[in-house]
């Protein structure tokens, strides 16, 4: 479902990515499309393959197959042009633990050969204060939370003006505040027109911070497109819950709805199933679960309930259902605890 | 470590101090002019510490320059940053070998100091049965701290390349340090004889040339030679190994 962009105007493009590590297949033939600018969150299970993607693209692993090109130019080749560019938090932040944040954040920035170090002492403070830890630059790492260090993590991915930042799960291990805090971070770096590309498995960051997704499992990519398209690839439905299932079934085909089912609410898991229920003995099992599909020239769901109404249908719960996005990443990477190995 | 390595000085000085001094031919070489000229606390310190100490201090120093930084995780920033694999390796050998003279220099530093303060300074008597003054005496001294110092670089070499094979910067460090033994003990073997000019122990106490009158500068610079080999292939073995290597820590 991607759309064909033009390749100057990604920020990262892979053809036929490939690792093996061994006989084991990490990352299959993927064919990745980052626009610039974009927020891409990069789904999949836990051992899908995301992780070792990111290495592949930061010129951390080499490729067994396929090309990468990260702003515009060749990975592993041209490393030292695409890497300045790049801010990254790779698989958790690291630190040596006896050195302080700041000593860190330091001695990180100085091993890269492109950044001053005339402006090391503001960059260094300024990417601190981005993160909300110039309280704590002089505390030694090892002291530092988990929440602390992910922070400082992002503190070094921000030490220059990026092009790209490349996020692996980013909000591991932070408190809700954080969280927030990081997510804000991320628009106003994509305000700026930074592209952003965060691996995570939080659904409901991702759905609320990204513009694009791309979701692997068992090593490839099994779909990537605006979030826009991932969602709308689902179904919207409708949901009543009724003590008249005939003549509510009977107002929505008038309605042009395809209704596809009408069901007791026992064992029901829906959203309605937590609806406000008459007291037990005042037909509390009398009430059934009318579904049907939404189309595109469907009217507008508030004048669904107002048609039922009208025609006397004792609506005791509506809901519109939109595949979540958890849904369909259920969907396309399987159910199940197992790890693919 | 540095202050561990100063200890071996101030052990022996105070040993010959408390025990009133030590028979010609027992002991390590120079123990038995200690008493009767404090500047030999240093060169009897060094030649104690070249085969095991010194050794196993570089081991640590060597072995854990890039394990250590995989086994922290700070290697693949250093890496994204981007530090570039053959500039880091470069940076960290060149580390170890600042810590290898600054090794050397500790213990002769250290038992020069502790000498003076525990026994009469003179001049020194060289091999061939000159003198030199205190002052030409400690020059000498601060040659053959040279001298260990080239002895070490070959052995930081094997140690860098080992640190590149393994995330567990103790299993580097630890086969250093028994490489560095195997070594002497095959180079102690007669049996080994063809071995022994290949090995890069072979030299590491060839430096009595520098204590005769005028100073024989061979040893020194056939070490170097031997060194500088060694430095050449673990150099280029670790180089390829690194840059070729998939950072998974």
């Amino acid at each position: 479902m991607s759309a064909a962009v033009d390749s100057a105007d990604l920020a990262i493009e892979t053809h036929g990515l490939t690792k093996r590590f061994r006989t084991q297949v990490a990352v299959d033939g993927i064919d990745l499309a980052v626009p610039r600018g974009a927020v891409y969150g990069f789904l999949g299970p836990n051992g899908s393959g995301k992780t070792t993607t990111i290495r592949m693209l930061l010129g951390l692993v080499g490729a067994t197959a396929g090309s990468a090109r990260v702003l515009g130019d060749e990975m592993p080749r041209r490393l030292d042009a695409v890497l300045p560019r790049v801010g990254a938090l790779v698989e958790g932040p690291a630190f040596s633990p006896y050195l302080s944040g700041e000593q860190n954040l330091r001695r990180f920035d100085a091993a890269d050969r492109h950044a001053p170090s005339r402006t090391r002492d503001a960059r260094v403070a300024a990417a601190l204060d981005r993160v909300g830890l110039s309280h704590a630059a002089r505390k030694k790492a090892h002291a530092y939370s988990l929440g602390m260090k992910q922070r400082l993590g992002l503190a070094n991915a921000l030490l220059m003006p990026r092009e790209l930042l490349v996020l692996d799960e980013p909000t591991n291990g932070l408190d809700p505040q954080g969280t927030r805090e990081v997510r804000a971070l991320v628009r106003s770096l994509a305000a700026d027109g930074t592209t952003v590309f965060v691996s995570s498995h939080l659904l409901a960051e991702v759905e609320q911070l990204c513009t694009h997704v791309g979701v692997m499992s068992a090593g490839r990519l099994v779909t990537q497109g605006t979030l826009e398209e991932f969602r709308s690839t689902g179904e919207e439905r409708v949901e009543v819950l009724t003590a008249d299932p005939g003549a509510a079934r009977a107002v929505l085909v008038r309605l042009g709805l395809v209704v596809d089912g009408v069901a007791g609410t026992a064992g029901l898991e829906t959203l309605l199933a937590s609806a406000p229920r008459p007291a037990q003995g005042a037909g509390a099992d009398d009430a059934a679960l009318v579904t049907a599909r939404l189309s595109g020239d469907s009217p507008a769901p508030d004048a669904i309930v107002a048609a039922l109404v009208r025609d006397g249908v004792r609506v005791r719960g509506f809901a519109v259902r939109r595949t979540s996005l958890e849904q369909r990443f259920v969907e396309l990477t399987g159910e199940g605890f197992d790890v693919v190995a | 470590m540095l202050g561990a390595l100063a200890l071996i000085p101030i052990l022996i000085a105070i040993a010959i101090r408390v025990s009133g001094g030590a028979s010609a031919g027992r002991g390590p070489a120079f123990l038995d002019q200690i008493t009767g000229n404090g500047l030999f606390v240093g060169m009897t310190a060094l030649v104690v510490a070249t085969p095991l100490f010194l050794p196993l201090t570089i081991g640590v120093v060597a072995g854990d320059s890039i394990a250590g930084e995989a086994s922290l995780g700070t290697l693949r920033y250093l890496l994204v940053a981007p530090a570039g694999r053959i500039r880091l390796l470069v940076v960290k050998y060149v580390v170890a070998a600042v810590f290898c003279a600054a090794a050397a220099l500790t213990v002769v530093v250290v038992g020069s100091l502790i000498g003076w303060a525990l026994f009469p300074i003179g001049p020194v008597t060289t091999l061939s049965g000159g003198q030199l003054t205190v002052g030409e005496g400690l020059l000498r001294f601060l040659a053959i701290g040279a001298y260990v110092t080239v002895s070490m670089l070959g052995l930081s070499a094997i140690g860098l390349f080992l640190s590149t094979m393994t995330t567990v910067p103790v299993g580097a460090m630890a086969a250093t340090a028994i490489i560095a033994v195997a070594a002497q003990i095959a180079g102690a073997l007669p049996q080994l004889e063809w071995l022994h000019p290949w090995l890069f122990t072979d030299r590491w106490l060839d430096f009595a040339d520098l204590l005769r009158s005028p100073p024989l500068w061979d040893s020194f610079g056939a070490n170097a030679l031997l060194q500088f080999a060694y430095i050449v292939v673990f150099g280029a073995l670790a180089a390829l190994r690194f840059t070729t290597k998939d950072v998974l820590s």
